[in-house]
Formats: C-alpha cells, sequence, structure tokens
C-alpha cells in the first residue's frame, strides 16, 4: 500500500486505522507507510470513507485555520483527499495480502481468510472425526502480526511432537516438509496479519499435544489465539469440555456447529451419497 | 477463518452477542449455496439483527466512498446500507452472517432456519452455555463445538481490557486496537457518542460480525466512568 504524496493532507486520520501501527506521520506532516510492518490487509484503503477534496486547497485549510488555533478535521474514519494507492503486489509479498486480507480467497484452500472451514462445515465434510479433536493455533491474533520465521519456529517444535497438519491448511501449504515444519525459505521473513496452524490429534493426545502448544506460548515473540474442536455424542455433549477445565482452561465462548448441514452436490449424489 | 471465535470479554460482557452464520462445504453442498445464503439472510431480517455480512461484499456498516461536502454537511452520513441491498450484491455464499443482540430472536430465527432445512451448515458462536440453551429450545442436537482457549504468548503486547472488548469483534483485526481506543478517547471526551463510535467501528469489520449494541454497551460504561 502507498499513501500519495501529492493528495495526502496530513489529518492522520489513517494512523490509528492500520491494523499494525504501520502508518505515521513523516517529518514533512504527511502520512508513510513502513513498507516493512505493513501486512498489505488493505484495511485503510477498504475501511475508510473518501471525500475528494481538492489537496492543495485543503492544506491551505489547514495552514490558515491553525494560525487561528483551529483544525480542519474530518470524521474519525474519513480520508478527506482519497490518497490510498494500492500495489500490484508480486511474490512473496503477495503472501502478505493473502494472509491478511478477509476479502482475498486463498488460492490454496478456496476460502476466505487464514484458515479452513474447519468444523464449521464438519457436518457435511466429516474432516475432524468422532473421538479426534482439531486444534487451531493462530499466532499473531488479535492485531499484532506475526513473520513466517517466527511461525517456522512453532511448526518445527510441532512436528518434533509428532503431530500432523491439516493438509488444506493454508500455512501447511507454505510448508517446504511437513514432516520437519518448515517453510519455504522465500516466505519466512514475510509479515502477515495472524496465519492459523491447524492439526488434528486422538482425544487422549489432546493434553500432551496443548502442552507443546503452551511451551511454544511461553517463548512466543508475538501473540497466540488457541481454539479446541471436537464432534458432539448422539446426546449433544463433547468430551472435550471436562479435560479443557481440568487443565485450568475458562471455557465460556465457542463457536458450535448445529449439524443441519447435508452433503447435496450433484457429483455426491452421482458418486452414490455423501461419505 | 475463526473470524468470531476469539472475543474478548468475561460472560457478563458477552452475553447478549449471538453471531448465527450459514456455510456451505466446499465440494460437498456448494451447489446454490448463493441463493441458500441469500434466504438464510433475507429469513433473519424479521429478526431484527444488529449486523450482517459475508465477507466478499462490505458488511451493512460500510464506508462511504463517495462523500462529498453537501453530502457530509447537509445530507448527512449513511453508516448503513439496507439489508436488501447487502443481499442483493452478494457475489457468492461466503460465509453469511448475522448478529443479534438477543437470544430469544436468536432462538427464534434458528428455529425457522431448521425449519427451512437449507442444507448448508449453520452455527452459532456465543457463550457455550447460551447456545445450549437455544439447541435445547428448538430441539437441535449440536454436531460439533470449538471453545476459544484465550490469548497466550507475549500477551504483553495487548492493549487494555476495554480495547480489547472492542477490537476483539473483529476476529480479522480490521477494528485495529488505536482505532477503538482512538473510539475510547473521543467518547470519553465528549466529542462522540457511543453509538457514533460504535457505528464507526462497525465499518471497518468487512464480515459484519462486530456487534455494535455490545460496543455501545462497552463505550456507555467507560463514559460513566464505570
Amino acid at each position: 500500500m502507498n499513501i500519495s504524496k501529492e493528495k495526502c493532507v496530513g489529518c492522520a486520520n489513517c494512523v490509528p486505522v492500520c491494523s499494525v501501527g504501520a502508518i505515521y506521520i513523516g517529518d514533512d506532516g504527511l502520512a508513510e507507510i513502513n513498507t516493512e510492518t505493513c501486512v498489505e490487509c488493505h484495511n485503510c484503503f477498504r475501511g475508510l470513507s473518501f471525500e475528494h477534496l481538492q489537496p492543495g486547497l485543503t492544506r491551505t485549510i489547514r495552514r490558515v485555520l491553525k494560525k487561528f488555533g483551529l483544525r480542519f478535521q474530518p470524521d474519525p474514519d474519513v480520508c478527506p483527499t482519497e490518497a490510498f494507492i494500492p500495489d500490484e503486489l508480486s511474490w512473496p509479498r503477495i503472501v502478505r495480502r493473502a494472509f491478511s486480507d478477509p476479502m482475498v480467497t486463498h488460492e490454496s484452500t478456496g476460502v476466505h481468510g487464514r484458515g479452513t472451514e474447519e468444523v464449521k462445515t464438519n457436518d457435511v465434510s466429516h474432516r475432524i472425526k468422532k473421538g479426534d479433536v482439531g486444534i487451531v493455533v493462530e499466532f499473531g491474533r488479535p492485531g499484532i502480526g506475526v513473520y513466517f520465521r517466527e511461525v517456522q519456529k512453532a511448526t518445527m517444535a510441532m512436528a518434533a511432537a509428532r503431530v500432523t497438519f491439516e493438509e488444506g491448511n493454508p500455512v501447511a501449504q507454505m510448508m517446504a516438509d511437513r514432516k520437519t515444519g518448515t517453510i519455504r525459505e522465500d516466505v519466512l521473513d514475510e509479515k502477515v496479519l495472524s496465519c492459523i496452524v491447524e492439526v488434528t490429534v486422538p482425544l487422549d493426545d489432546t493434553v500432551r499435544v496443548l502442552g507443546v502448544v503452551k511451551e511454544i506460548c511461553r517463548r512466543a515473540e508475538t501473540v497466540i489465539s488457541i481454539g479446541v474442536s471436537t464432534v458432539c455424542d448422539e446426546a449433544g455433549n463433547d468430551p472435550i469440555r471436562e479435560i479443557l477445565e481440568r487443565q485450568g482452561y475458562q471455557i465460556g465462548w465457542a463457536k458450535v456447529n448445529l449439524g443441519l448441514g447435508r452433503a447435496s452436490n450433484a457429483s455426491i449424489n452421482a458418486a452414490g451419497g455423501p461419505r | 477463518m475463526t473470524n468470531t471465535l476469539h472475543r474478548f470479554g468475561t460472560p457478563e460482557t458477552l452475553n447478549n452477542d449471538f453471531i448465527v452464520f450459514a456455510m456451505a462445504g466446499k465440494g460437498f453442498n456448494d451447489e446454490g449455496a448463493l441463493d441458500k445464503a441469500k434466504t438464510f439472510l433475507r429469513t433473519a431480517i424479521k429478526y431484527r439483527p444488529i449486523n450482517m455480512g459475508n465477507a466478499l461484499v462490505n458488511a451493512l456498516y460500510r464506508p462511504e466512498k463517495d462523500l462529498t461536502f453537501i453530502k457530509l454537511y447537509f445530507v448527512g452520513r449513511q453508516e448503513k446500507t439496507t439489508y436488501e441491498r447487502l443481499i442483493d450484491e452478494l457475489p457468492s455464499s461466503g460465509s453469511a452472517a448475522v448478529v443479534f443482540d438477543d437470544g430469544g430472536q436468536a432462538s427464534q430465527f434458528v428455529r425457522e432456519i431448521k425449519q427451512l432445512d437449507l442444507g448448508v451448515s449453520i452455527n452459532i458462536s456465543a457463550l457455550v452455555d447460551d447456545v445450549r440453551g437455544i439447541c435445547g429450545e428448538v430441539d437441535i442436537t449440536p454436531h460439533a463445538v470449538e471453545y476459544t482457549l484465550g490469548f497466550h504468548g507475549n500477551t504483553s503486547r495487548l492493549p487494555d481490557r476495554d480495547t480489547l472488548s472492542l477490537s476483539t469483534m473483529c476476529g480479522h483485526g480490521m477494528v485495529s486496537a488505536n482505532f477503538a481506543k482512538k473510539m475510547i478517547d473521543r467518547v470519553k471526551e465528549g466529542r462522540m457518542a457511543p453509538e457514533t463510535a460504535a457505528s464507526c467501528m462497525a465499518k471497518f469489520c468487512v464480515c459484519g460480525v462486530f456487534n455494535t449494541t455490545r460496543a455501545m454497551r462497552v463505550l456507555n460504561r467507560i463514559k460513566k466512568g464505570e
């Protein structure tokens, strides 16, 4: 992302809007983007409203008002001169946008966002089976961001702990070797707003793997959000809550798949019904 | 994506926050999913959702890209679009989400969605015991559950609790902590009404899962100095 020096009037509205604090006011009084910190989420370009004021006139008005101790300040969600210019991104920088802009479909998964459909469609995909537990580890969330170099430290530790990475996950797609958890060299210095590592483990291995994740968290430079999912039994009860509470985790907020979905695509019906 | 999974707050501040969303599984039931997503969203309207979206177009609350002097100072700003316009704009099904600030309305909506039998996956993100309550009322046996275990790692880098409770209502991180903090400061200073600040933040959440009622509650509490 770029900010046009010709258009920017230095109102600084975009500074707090940036998801990772990459926008600042430079020595010339105009907004600039620290391209190393920017994760190409396009939040500034997409989320700010645009007013199409004439930049030169606006700067003059701001200067004149300043002399009288007054300010011309647009609403906090408005860029008065539409000063943002999105870049044409190429590899590997485009990885930043793929993982950070929620409106971009991740090519590796065909899904918007940073992970897979996880348990959201599990009633039709049966990705997580009864007796299994899905562990979703999101690096950089909330709002801090992470370099793939740091993610690699974690994926290597997870691989060493003999966990199996979810095949369709975007981070797994970035791996050079899933057995060792190494990520391809050319993306290691790319920063993203967050990225999700997904693993599936047998129920009785959950505590051990969460212990591995806990150790990763202890050494992390960034923040990490953790989610744990499982399939319910015939009565709708799940076997994981009690285990988590015993481990000291507070259970409150959750996402529940109501089980109302069914596989209905013609290709599935032609093949004799869902698996 | 786990965009509704990690909302920060105590159970007391997270009640009356219900996100119901419909999603088709790629390769399983995505044929004809757009019409089902539209039916899902249209059905929600009569239950008065407070937000709506699907991340493929801007949500109910959306930025205005064509502001003019006349619009700003004479006509007034348009903080959100209409439900119908949003639904008509959907290019594909995505993850169609509606947000309720009332468990009763969410429950009635789920009851009707169950009767419609759309065949796509329906999920609710909320306090798990509240969801189980809805399942009981509507006679649904849940298929799967995903719990948040919260934020870990270098949590010293996180902002204060009030800021976090606002910014994490967009799970994709589009409501930045700095912007949430700015909104808090403006409300505290009396320069902005809580409802204006809430809709200002909601415009950045492209999925439409930002709960403006909860944001107003947080901001009103801060304004009162509680």
